[in-house]
């Protein structure tokens, strides 16, 4: 089972997405899930830092200049895949901060505490709601407060029994 | 009898692009759709597209279709008729189209050159059972939800892991309803991985190398049997799975709605990537006939950013053939057959390309049949 099986990215496939130790050492950085050569480009030009790289060929994978990324999050919205999120390691010494895009309703509210979920879905953790963007394109970031060793496990939240799984 | 320019057939993402391209060439048009408002399958697509900017990368569907429609509703060139169907198009150079709710009203127009942009239809899928309420078309439930706000059930099970089905289970979750499964016959996911991550994410378990084998109920659907199936699709027995579901979508594939192009007259081909038959046309998507354009998933089952850009190649091209060269003739051209090959410059793009290597008439062989 891997992502082109069921949708859910294996070890292999994640390895190359993520960013370097030293680089989330040091402070919020993008994570840019995506796997595969498809004709799509928004993150590149949502980026005000310059850090994804223009696309040479529309097909090509987003590529990450990490040095120049701030984690603004200003690409999450933007990709119509919902495949980047932006994760800071260092928010405490056992919490990390991680945005992701979400589209449910309702929207979780600051402070509340809900399911976090990985990558298939399975609740992993409880977490704790540090913001919620709304966005004028309706893809809302949620920033979330997660164990510092689920920074890379947990990708979506659920509030409440809204939600599916 | 009122004659235009240029008549579309179509007002889909290929028919609306059509259209103002063409009118932006100064011609007279008359778009012609049987929905009950322009937009074809945009009006439901509440997800982001993909693509570049000039496709519309990152705009939601729904808002694609209130942009284009919002520019030929003041369009002066453009006259609109919908809850209209085109049923013929003859010899005389008449397209006859019937208006209104029970197409009740015969109206007759007179084309110097006929685009036809009628999209696609959604396949059905033989299984036992396969005609009892609650079984539909994904398509046809995002028409449902998206445009009528009807909820077509409570528990549904998806039948094919294509862009249609997973972007239809991800709406169906958004909408409460709860997706128990989706099951895909073929061994790898066949929709973009990132819409297949967003349901695994919400926990939807998507089953490859797996079909739907059969439908339970007296009524209605009541419950659904899975099965795996090896290589050559056959079932693999004590493989079966029973799943507790109301609702039945078949996200199977689409069929060009080539029906209009037969009558016609133009020279058509069954080409399996391109999932149908389709008319043989050149670069410039004209058909063998001189007088008829294509553009869109008639042309070839692809995406809506696609099909916008055949309908402005086809909508520049109809009304140069008619002496309306816009004053970028070349340049637009051009550019749009570039942006064209850089959306189909991917795995995922082989076998349409395949396709029209199959139906390309090359310059110098076009094949006229003047009306």
């Amino acid at each position: 089972m891997s992502i082109p099986t069921n949708g859910v990215p294996v070890k292999e496939e994640l390895e190359q997405v993520i960013p370097p130790a030293e680089i989330l050492a040091k402070g919020p950085v993008v994570v840019v899930e995506c796997f595969q050569n498809i004709p799509c480009d928004p993150c590149a030009a949502s980026c005000p830092s310059g850090a994804i790289q223009p696309f040479e060929d529309i097909n090509n994978l987003p590529t990450v200049d990490y040095e120049k990324c701030t984690g603004c999050g200003l690409c999450i919205a933007s990709c119509p895949g919902l495949a980047i999120f932006v994760v800071d390691i260092n928010y405490s010494d056992k919490e990390a901060l991680l945005k992701i895009p979400y589209e449910m309703l309702p929207l979780p509210k600051k402070g509340q505490v809900v399911a976090g979920l990985d990558r298939s879905g399975r609740k992993v953790a409880d977490v704790k709601v540090a913001r919620v963007q709304r966005t004028k394109n309706k893809t809302n970031i949620i920033t979330i407060i997660v164990p510092k060793d689920l920074a890379m496990v947990i990708r979506n939240i659920k509030v409440g029994d809204e939600q599916n799984g | 009898m009122k004659e235009y320019d240029i008549v579309i057939v179509g007002g889909g993402p290929a028919g609306l692009a059509a259209a103002l391209t063409a009118a932006s060439c100064a011609a007279s048009v008359l778009l012609v759709d049987d929905g009950l408002q322009l937009g074809g399958q945009l009006i439901k697509q509440t997800h982001k597209f993909f693509g570049s900017s000039e496709q519309f990368a990152g705009i939601r569907g729904i808002e694609i279709a209130d942009n284009f429609i919002d520019k030929i509703k003041k369009s002066p060139n453009i006259d609109i008729l919908t809850q209209a169907t085109a049923t013929g198009y003859y010899e005389d150079g008449i397209l006859t189209i019937l208006e209104g709710l029970n197409g009740n009203s015969l109206v007759k127009v007179k084309p110097r050159c006929l685009i036809v942009a009628t999209g696609a239809a959604e396949n059905m899928l033989p299984f036992i059972n396969n005609d009892l309420p609650g079984v539909y078309g994904a398509g046809a439930v995002q028409t449902l939800m998206n445009v009528y706000g009807v909820v077509p059930g409570e528990k549904v099970l998806m039948v094919g892991a294509g862009n249609i089905g997973l972007i239809v289970a991800y709406q169906l979750i958004q909408a409460k309803i709860k997706v128990e499964a989706i099951v895909e016959a073929m061994p790898c996911i066949g929709g973009y991985w990132v819409h297949a991550s967003k349901i695994a994410r919400l926990g939807v378990p998507i089953y490859t190398s797996c079909t739907l084998k059969e439908v339970r109920g007296k009524e209605q659907v009541e419950g659904a049997t899975i099965c795996n199936i090896d290589k050559k699709f056959c079932f693999i027995s004590q493989s079966e799975k029973d799943l507790d579901v109301d609702t039945i979508c078949l996200a199977v594939g689409l069929s060009p709605l080539s029906e209009l192009l037969w009558q016609t007259g133009c020279e058509m081909n069954y080409i399996p990537e391109l999932c149908g038959y389709v008319a043989l046309r050149d670069e410039n998507m004209r058909t063998s006939s001189e007088k008829i354009y294509i553009a869109g998933d008639v042309t070839g089952i692809e995406e809506a950013s696609s099909a916008m850009i055949e309908g402005q190649i086809a909508g520049l091209n109809a009304t140069a053939s008619l002496g309306f060269y816009h004053k970028e003739y070349t340049k637009l051209n051009s550019k749009y057959k570039r942006q064209l090959s850089q959306l189909r410059n991917n795995i995922m793009s082989e076998a349409i390309n395949r396709g029209i290597q199959k139906v390309i008439i090359q310059k110098g062989e076009t094949h006229v049949y003047s009306h």
